[in-house]
């Protein structure tokens, strides 16, 4: 399945280096990365193939927003379905 | 495909503007569970309940954590129980605790369906179900109860609409020590809808499936947010502006009713596109219309906003789901709305704006808080109103008031959580004893004879 990672907060360094190395030991491919600036805060969105992972979904979004916890920053992984069903017809 | 503005767009909608699903509701029926005595009813009832709902909880929050968008209420909605209990009407109440039983085994805040359907005529067996109501909802903590008294094409049953104004007041009476809160689980109807999802008026028709699944969405906050970003356009383009919103929010319903209902092996059911507000601020119908330009909701131009808004809310969720049903539309209840709850305590709005704005959205005069001493005509008087204007108009309307006992205009009821607190607002004194005891039915209207 497809799943949109996103990160949000403070801009600092290192912070496409973490998240990706981060889903890479989780067999989870990065297919797309685009980042952005929203009023202060910075804005990172990855769109991920998870069929190669073979932990559970919820499991990973628990371990990704502590692992964002630990960086400052927000860390959400959902489900790619919810953004296509509600910005295409 | 979607871009990195449409996923931010969502993502702000939900951590920011309240955008959530506000029920996913499972519809049971209970048809099969009829047998010889009350407690064998009741044992099947509770059984099957929770062998059909087992697993409600636990998806929705699967699905909510996979989507990333908050699934805020569980719920079940059941067969009419007094249909149930048709052959031993005084004991309907054994079936309503496990009722109550089996929504705390599964851990759900509501279950709706302690309900009567009596628009055209009251049985002998519902007329001794509806007097068990108030005693029911006194004792139970997560049933919840309706009655129809009235449809388009048949007409308003007077004789259950003066029941019901006595039922209202035992209700209030027997809830006394939490300000009558009986009566914020009891809806009386006209036109009542099948297969709406929302609590307290839900309940799962006889010409449904076996099991459904319906979704009420919701997400005052997300259109309230979208205007604020066109103060100055014309009435067309902000129209235009609310279905675009409503379209998204709607299909995110869409989404979560189809996936719940293939994980749970039950039919999809129907979305119901809603904007129901909570009692927390960003999350109001009551700031839409102030969005619009109103200095307060409950002036003069009210019922014009909330007309657009209803219909535009209408017209961008049906092009977003498959299946459309329940109440869909802009819900006011008073309590629950923290601009109108704001405005009632002001005095700015009034139970007679409150029934205006019910001719054009969903669904009717919703957590009120009346006097104490209101007379049991009285409030079947403002039934009677209230279900008139549903029926000419083809659509569904409701009542649920709150007699508080004890308390009068001034005053406040607080019912806590998603029920929120309302200020007691003053009813006309004038008196309609006399036509409440005539009794009888009111003829549907003319327009109604279509076949």
């Amino acid at each position: 399945m497809r799943a949109v990672v996103t990160v949000t907060g403070s801009d600092r360094r290192g912070i496409i280096a973490k998240v990706s190395g981060f889903l890479f030991e989780r067999n989870v491919n990065i297919e797309d990365i685009s980042q952005t600036i929203l009023g202060d805060q910075f804005a990172m969105i990855m769109i991920a193939d998870m069929s190669e992972c073979k932990m559970g979904f919820a499991e990973l979004a628990k371990e990704l927003a502590e692992m964002g916890e630990k960086i400052g920053m927000t860390v959400r992984i959902q489900h790619a379905d919810i953004f296509d069903a509600m910005h295409n017809i | 495909m979607f871009n990195k503005f449409d996923v931010l767009e969502t993502i702000e909608m939900i951590e920011k503007e309240h955008l959530d699903i506000r029920t996913v509701t499972m519809g049971i029926s209970l048809l099969s569970c009829i047998r010889a005595t009350a407690k064998e009813t009741a044992k099947a009832v509770y059984d099957l309940v929770c062998r059909k709902a087992e697993k409600l909880v636990p998806t929705a929050e699967a699905l909510s954590g996979e989507y990333g968008i908050p699934i805020v209420n569980k719920r079940v909605s059941v067969t009419p129980v007094s249909l149930i209990t048709a052959a031993v009407p005084a004991e309907s109440g054994v079936v309503g605790k496990a009722l109550d039983d089996a929504a705390k085994t599964l851990g759900i805040d509501f279950l709706g369906g302690y309900s009567a359907l009596v628009h055209k005529g009251t049985a002998d067996y519902e007329e001794v179900f509806l007097q068990t109501i108030p005693e029911v909802l006194a004792a139970t903590e997560r049933l919840c109860s309706s009655v129809n008294v009235g449809s388009s094409k048949s007409g308003i049953n007077m004789d259950a609409v003066r029941t019901m104004g006595e039922i209202v007041r035992r209700t209030a009476e027997l809830t006394r020590e939490k300000d009558g809160l009986g009566c914020a689980k009891l809806v009386v109807f006209c036109n009542a809808v099948e297969d709406n999802p929302f609590m307290a008026g839900a309940f799962h028709g006889v010409g449904e499936a076996d099991t459904v699944i319906n979704v009420g969405v919701s997400g005052p906050g997300v259109v309230q947010h979208a205007l604020s970003f066109i103060p100055d356009a014309d009435l067309t383009d902000a129209a235009e502006l609310i279905k675009r919103t409503a379209f998204k929010i709607t299909r995110a319903g869409q989404l979560v009713a189809k996936e719940a209902a293939k994980r749970l092996g039950a039919r999809f059911g129907i979305v119901d596109l809603s904007l129901a507000p909570t009692p927390a601020r960003g999350d109001s119908v009551a700031h839409i219309l102030e969005e619009l330009g109103l200095e307060v909701v409950g002036g003069h131009g009210t019922t014009a906003a909330l007309a657009m808004l209803n219909d535009a809310v209408k017209k961008g969720g049906v092009m977003a789901s498959s299946r459309v049903g329940g109440l869909s539309g802009a819900f006011i209840p008073v309590s629950e709305d923290i601009g109108m709850i704001e405005s009632a305590a002001a005095g700015k709005i009034t139970i007679d704006k409150l029934e205006a704005m019910t001719c054009v959205c969903s669904v009717g005069l919703d957590m009120i808080a009346i006097p104490g001493d209101t007379p049991a005509t009285t409030i079947s008087a403002i039934i009677a109103d209230e279900a008139a204007i549903g029926m000419v108009n083809n659509k569904t309307t409701a009542v649920r008031v709150i007699p508080a006992p004890g308390k009068k205009v001034g005053d406040e009821v607080c019912f806590g959580g998603l029920l929120g607190r309302a200020p007691v607002m003053p009813v006309h004194e004038g008196d309609a004893g006399k036509f409440i005891r005539r009794g009888g039915l009111i003829p549907a209207p003319i327009h109604s004879f279509k076949n």
